[in-house]
């Protein structure tokens, strides 16, 4: 043997001991969460700014919020955070909170009310995209140094008009909320930008973790604040790792080299729910699948096509096969879990009383165009409703496309169908109500692109004025009946097939506990989870 | 007698002038590459159906808001204006911020791309030291079993998904043998431990002398590194036995067994050093492909590479990020090519 010969052998020999020393089955440490999840949504860690699921979870466990939800009992609403009490005015314009005593950023800064009075004007002027989720309630860049005032150690807000107190409750409760540290924040102000670039970045707030690093499309670190205010966190360090492939994170959870996974597909789910040591989590979540008409379409606006439609969807075929524990047939537009939500689901495919249907409108041989983005499930459905509409003698021709192609179009009022999804913005029945059945001037002069209603050219007739009516209602049991008298006339007479709630399947490792993705409403938490 | 001198000052100074020729033209040569890769990419980018602006403020922002990242954009004014903006920028050596995560392009692309360049080094070692006896061992002994198994293997490299390759890799050998480390460079309790000096694991444990952190990086790269250099390795052979069958028909190796050498002569001293130039080229061409990136290998295996960097930011229409790992991709190709050149001089005296 040679010396290259023996060098080859060598480091052969070498590279096998060294990876196959490793071959003991891993185990996360008991103090340490790791998580898979797809990150790479993550464009600003700014709660100003921040919209997207991963940045969501990331700010839900760095910032504290004025009100927040109890991730063990997210069914009680909002709860006490930074705030420790309120009290609405007579007119029913100002809430005046009173803000905790104790709490410190993770600078060490106290949180004051000067901070929460900072942190919810700098959304407002900043006006980043979520901004409308406050500015909604008349607050704007001019009129905030009266309308958000710290005094002493109360903080009052003054709204334009008497809103119920749960809806601007719930807003306060979304991530633009989140309280930063004014002296951090203005110590890297550049420009007059309040922080924002910095804060893209970093981060200043109280929650249960701090950040420590943040790699794009590959990992967030977290480290527990071990002075929070509702105790330590168990989990001193939580990492979430960007895993893309569901195989990858499947694989990965069955070694033990992660607590969580969470985004396996069904196939995955079905394979892991069968290993030891591993569980299966479910939990409703916000965005609804929906098929819409739009109603400049001669025949598409006829109320018996539109019912028609409600008929046409393989509800139970699609549920069961390719949406297999991903989706929950949900036909309102409040998802499951939030104030009004409905479970009233009476449609359900029937070819017969969709034909006898379109025979009474007088409907024949109908050839109409559905604009779909290119996502595999959407696609899926789509076809699915083609090949039933093909059973009444509708031609349905699908225009796949990328979101920018389809949504111009969707927003130009130009498709005829529209099969998209819909998530909620913030965790009051306002946000869905507020766009599905709300349309105050159908005009294409109106150009009210976000409000789904105008998109498909809807006059809701009477529920527009009811949506107004329930979002100054202040008996919370009140406006919950209001949601739900509002959903069944939109059920009935709307231009929208509401077909599903998408459902979150976690897998755990079974020492994991009270782990929760926030459900509907909210995002994902950390500062209760054990091992 | 001065007349007599001009002539040899002359060719004294010839080559100089040669010299700085050469490299003159090789700069404009990748000065005209350069700008035409990014004008190519910047133009395509602007004309894909993807919305840059609504990939940054979502589908629900207010019109005012959507102004306002337009124009922060620069989108409002013409193509070659925002090009020659642009090009102002990147020639101060400012790639711009990524569009959607706010850091310099710069920066992201100095974490990501050594991850590549780690895993491409590898995987390209791998394939030659494999492939190329390989090759020459399938030449030598042509149609015999060696031969078929060598061909065998490298239909397989050509033909086999990568995806399902590297998803079986990782089920049978980290998943069912636990002997390699799971998808991600390392595992997470050895993350953030040694410095980052080069962006390279394996170098910067071993400089800072963590060998937990070395073999557990090890332990992370070998599947990955395995499985490209694999497909290397089905390119390398192939060509490699190709170029020594051409060899070995040639006169001169008859002239040289006729001459008594010994068959481990012939092949290695006289038949393998004629085809070293062209396997350079082979193998320049198969680690440029690698330094690319492999966009599924990467996936699969959690691996942040200038692959999925570039994919990720194209389809999200964050057209800095793209033109930032463009110009690095060709970058790339151009070292490696001027690198080739410099080693055919240094392997083909003809050739100076």
């Amino acid at each position: 043997m040679n010396a290259f010969n023996k060098l080859l052998t060598g480091a052969a020999l070498g590279l096998a001991l060294a990876v196959t020393s490793t071959s003991a089955m891993a185990e996360t440490p008991p103090n340490m969460l790791v998580i898979a999840n797809r990150i790479d949504d993550i464009t600003t860690l700014d709660p100003a700014e921040s919209f997207e699921f991963a940045g969501s979870d990331v700010s839900r466990n760095v910032y504290q919020k004025l009100v927040n939800f109890d991730p063990l009992d997210l069914d009680a609403g909002y709860q006490p955070d930074v705030a420790e009490s309120w009290d609405v005015s007579e007119d029913g314009k100002s809430i005046t909170f009173k803000i905790r005593e104790g709490l410190t950023f993770h600078s060490g800064n106290s949180v004051t009310a000067e901070d929460v009075q900072f942190s919810l004007r700098r959304a407002i002027i900043l006006n980043k995209t979520p901004a409308f989720i406050l500015t909604q309630f008349g607050f704007t860049p001019e009129n905030v140094e009266q309308t958000i005032v710290a005094d002493g150690n109360t903080l009052t807000i003054t709204t334009d008009k008497p809103y119920a107190t749960s809806f601007v409750l719930n807003c306060l409760t979304a991530t633009i909320g989140g309280i930063v540290d004014k002296k951090t924040v203005m110590e890297h102000d550049k420009d007059g930008d309040l922080g924002n670039e910095w804060l893209k970045t970093n981060t200043a707030g109280s929650g249960a973790y701090s950040l420590v690093s943040w790699k794009p499309n590959e990992s967030v670190t977290l480290q527990s604040n071990p002075d929070f205010y509702l105790g330590a966190p168990a989990m001193e360090r939580v990492v979430v790792r960007h895993v893309q492939e569901s195989a990858s994170q499947r694989l990965l959870l069955e070694r033990g080299d992660i607590d969580v996974a969470r985004n396996l597909n069904p196939e995955d789910v079905a394979g892991v729910s069968s290993v030891a040591g591993v569980k299966i989590s479910d939990e409703l979540k916000g965005r609804l699948m929906y098929v819409s008409l739009n109603q400049k379409h001669p025949e598409l606006s006829k109320p018996q096509v539109r019912q028609a439609f409600k008929y046409l969807i393989d509800y139970e075929g699609m549920r069961d096969s390719f949406l297999k524990g991903q989706y929950t047939i949900h036909q309102n537009f409040l998802p499951q879990t939030y104030l009004g939500a409905s479970d009233e689901n009476p449609f359900s495919f029937n070819v017969e009383k969709a034909k006898a249907l379109l025979d009474e409108a007088g409907v024949s041989g109908l050839e109409i165009e559905v604009g779909v983005r290119e996502a595999q499930e959407r696609i899926e459905i789509a076809q699915s409703m083609q090949n039933a509409l093909g059973q009444v003698g509708i031609t349905m021709n699908i225009t796949v496309g990328t979101a920018k192609q389809i949504l111009a179009r969707y927003r130009a009022r130009e498709l005829d169908v529209y099969l998209g999804a819909w998530g909620p913005d913030y965790p009051d029945p306002q946000t869905n109500a507020g766009t599905f059945a709300y349309n105050p001037d159908n005009s294409d002069a109106a150009n009210a692109t976000g409000l789904l209603a105008w998109r498909n050219s809807w006059d809701t007739g009477g529920l527009t004025e009811k949506t107004d009516a329930a979002v100054v209602e202040n008996d919370t049991v009140k406006r919950a009946d209001m949601y739900k008298e509002i959903q069944a006339e939109f059920r009935e007479t709307s231009p929208f097939v509401v077909m599903f709630q998408q459902i979150e399947q976690s897998a755990l490792r079974e020492n994991v506990t009270d782990f929760s993705t926030g459900q509907a409403i909210t995002s994902a938490s950390y500062w209760q989870v054990t091992k | 007698m001065a007349l007599a001198e001009r002539p040899s000052e002359g060719r004294r100074s010839a080559p100089l002038i040669h010299w700085i020729k050469s490299i003159l033209k090789t700069l404009g040569t990748i000065a005209i590459t350069m700008l035409g890769l990014l004008f190519v990419t910047f133009i395509i980018g602007r004309v894909m159906p993807i919305d840059p602006v609504l990939a940054i403020v979502g589908e629900r922002a207010s019109q005012s808001t959507y102004d306002a990242v337009y124009q922060q954009l620069g989108l409002d004014k013409p193509l070659l204006v925002q090009f020659g903006y642009y090009l102002w920028d990147v020639l101060h050596g400012d790639f711009g911020n990524s569009l959607l995560n706010a850091r310099p392009v710069s920066e992201d692309i100095a974490r990501v791309f050594p991850a590549t360049l780690e895993l491409a080094t590898l995987g390209v070692m791998i394939g030659i030291f494999l492939g190329v006896p390989l090759g020459v061992i399938a030449a030598v002994k042509r149609g015999s079993w060696i031969d078929q198994i060598a061909r065998v293997v490298a239909l397989v490299g050509y033909s086999m998904p990568i995806f399902w390759l590297g998803l079986m890799g990782l089920l049978v050998f980290y998943g069912i043998l636990g002997w390699v480390g799971g998808p991600g460079r390392l595992d997470i309790f050895y993350e953030d431990i040694v410095p980052t000096r080069t962006g390279l694991i394996l170098v910067d444990s071993a400089i800072a002398q963590d060998w937990d952190v070395f073999r557990n990086a090890l332990s992370h790269i070998v599947l990955p590194a395995a499985l490209l250099g694999y497909y290397s390795l089905a390119y390398i052979s192939r060509m490699t036995r190709s170029f020594m069958l051409e060899q070995l028909s040639a006169e001169y190796v008859i002239t040289a067994r006729v001459k008594g050498l010994s068959e481990r002569q012939v092949i290695w001293r006289h038949a393998f050093k004629n085809i070293r130039v062209q396997l350079i080229t082979v193998i320049a061409l198969s680690y440029a492909n690698l330094l690319e990136g492999s966009v599924l290998t990467e996936i699969i295996f959690s691996w942040p590479g200038i692959g999925s960097y570039i994919t990720t930011a194209l389809l999200s229409a964050d057209m800095n990020a793209v033109l930032g790992g463009t110009v690095v991709v060709g970058l790339i190709f151009i070292c490696l090519n001027i690198f080739s050149d410099l080693l055919y001089r240094f392997f083909d005296p003809r050739s100076k």
